[in-house]
């Protein structure tokens, strides 16, 4: 109870700090929009064809989108040693990963709707017509996703190769839940119910969250602190 | 000590290959639908096997390393990853080339197929991690950390033909199946090929331990000179 308390003390503060600076979002938010606008180029929108690999496409986004969030996360710590004075107070290290994925989620949200509204109107798909398994499945891909960038920006942030070598670790860590996501995505997007089928990667989601986010917070200590 | 176990495990492992690649090319027959190509599973099959154990290895040692801080099963955990991901570019690369000639293409985007090429890509990952840390420690706490969020795929690698109706073969080995599916001889040649190539993995391994407490001694000389020659220990020394 309290780590999760801490969580949320530090996610506060990451996100007021990104309100006053906008670095992440900003970036995040015009890359998202720089894609989707070269997708446009690949395939024709308003056709059947945009319909069934819009979901791959934005899936796609929001991943790339995610890797430039979570680059900040930690990092933004390291000028004035603010990395260590966390570590040093009484934080644990799993409210310090925990907070920072609160703080990613919050953040891949507002990107994610951002990008949606784009994508609606450069694409002309209406992909609010199913509100519900829409939040459901943002919200466990989203969470899933930004778990394993924020544990994967604390294993990265001291190294040289920090920018290069986060995507190289997290995308490959990424990929069942981001074929759930796509796979279920499909069918929001083409406004029909689940099946069996998309039920089954919904469980996907659920199982890869629980294991990601168990694993991150019991090495959060590892990877931070010793 | 060391030597004589590279010598005879490589020793052991290099004949015993030798006898098999008679009975593999030589005694066993075609198999009746695929032909003569049938053969690579002797060595698709082991260097699979192989790599799994040695990421299994792996996991195990980093655990070790977290519970103990001994760099020893660092430079083991690190050795056995190498030699797990160069049998996985083994399986992968026979596996494409039976691909090629039983279903006419290179690869299939199925779920064997998929979680291995995310094994290597997450086990290469790790190898550059390796890389981009130059202090020890630091290097063996996050490529343990970075391991044991690797085994995940492996799990789904080995499961992945039960869980999913993939283009690659079902289970064909009777301790998954029960029996059955593949001759009884082909099985056992399986087995004694994994037998060969685990030795020469574990002769590579230990070369390879070898080398990374090698260089890890250089390292720390490196740092003891640095140490001497830096203008704070000059100062101390001119005192």
């Amino acid at each position: 109870m309290r780590t999760i308390r801490q969580s949320f003390l530090l996610a506060g503060k990451d996100l007021a700090l990104e309100l006053r600076t906008k670095e992440s979002l900003n970036a995040a938010a015009a890359f998202s929009v720089v894609i989707l606008l070269l997708f446009s180029f690949v395939i024709d929108p308003g056709t059947e064809e945009a319909k069934e690999f819009g979901s791959g496409m934005l899936w796609l986004v929001f991943a790339f989108a995610g890797a430039l969030v979570f680059n900040r996360g930690f990092s933004r710590e390291l000028p004035n040693e603010c990395l260590d004075t966390l570590l040093a107070s009484p934080l644990s290290a799993a409210s310090l990963v925990l907070g920072k994925a609160i703080a990613n989620l919050a953040m891949l949200i507002v990107v994610e709707i951002i990008s949606l509204v784009v994508f609606g109107l450069f694409f002309d798909i209406r992909w609010w017509l199913r509100p519900a398994e829409l939040a459901g499945v943002s919200f466990l891909a989203t969470w899933g996703i930004s778990v394993i960038g924020s544990v994967f920006g604390a294993l990265t942030v001291n190294l040289r190769l920090r920018e290069l070598m986060l995507p190289v670790l997290i995308y490959p860590l990424l990929l069942p839940l981001l074929m759930g996501a796509i796979e279920t995505s499909i069918k929001i997007l083409a406004n029909q119910p689940f099946t069996d089928y998309e039920w089954l990667w919904m469980r996907v989601l659920v199982v890869f969250d629980v294991i990601f986010t168990s694993l991150a917070l019991a090495l959060a200590d590892t990877i931070l602190v010793n | 000590m060391r030597k004589k176990s590279i010598y005879l495990l490589a020793g052991a492992g290099g004949l015993l290959l030798i006898y098999n690649l008679y009975r593999i090319f030589l005694v066993l027959p075609d198999e009746a639908m695929q032909g003569a190509i049938y053969r690579i599973i002797f060595f698709h099959v082991p260097s699979a096997f192989t790599a799994m154990s040695a990421y299994f290895a792996g996991l195990v040692l980093a655990m070790l390393y977290l519970s103990s801080g001994d760099l020893k099963y660092d430079s083991l955990a690190a050795s056995v990853n190498e030699v797990g991901w160069a049998f996985s570019i083994v399986n992968v690369t026979t596996g494409m080339i039976w691909a090629r000639i039983i279903w006419g293409i290179w690869w299939a985007w199925d779920f064997r197929l998929t979680s291995v090429l995310v094994g290597i890509i997450v086990y290469g990952g790790y190898l550059m991690l390796r890389k981009a840390i130059d202090e020890p420690t630091q290097r063996a706490r996050l490529s343990a950390a970075l391991s044991i969020f690797g085994s995940i795929d492996m799990v789904i690698v080995w499961k992945s033909i039960e869980w999913f109706r993939t283009q690659h073969p079902g289970p064909v080995l009777s301790i998954r199946t029960g029996g059955g599916n593949i001759d009884p001889a082909m099985e056992h040649m399986i087995y004694w090929n994994w037998l060969a190539i685990g030795l020469i993995a574990m002769a590579i391994v230990l070369i390879r331990t070898g080398q990374e407490a090698m260089s890890r001694e250089i390292d720390s000389l490196r740092r003891l000179a640095n140490a001497y020659e830096s203008p704070i220990s000059e100062a101390v020394t001119h005192e």
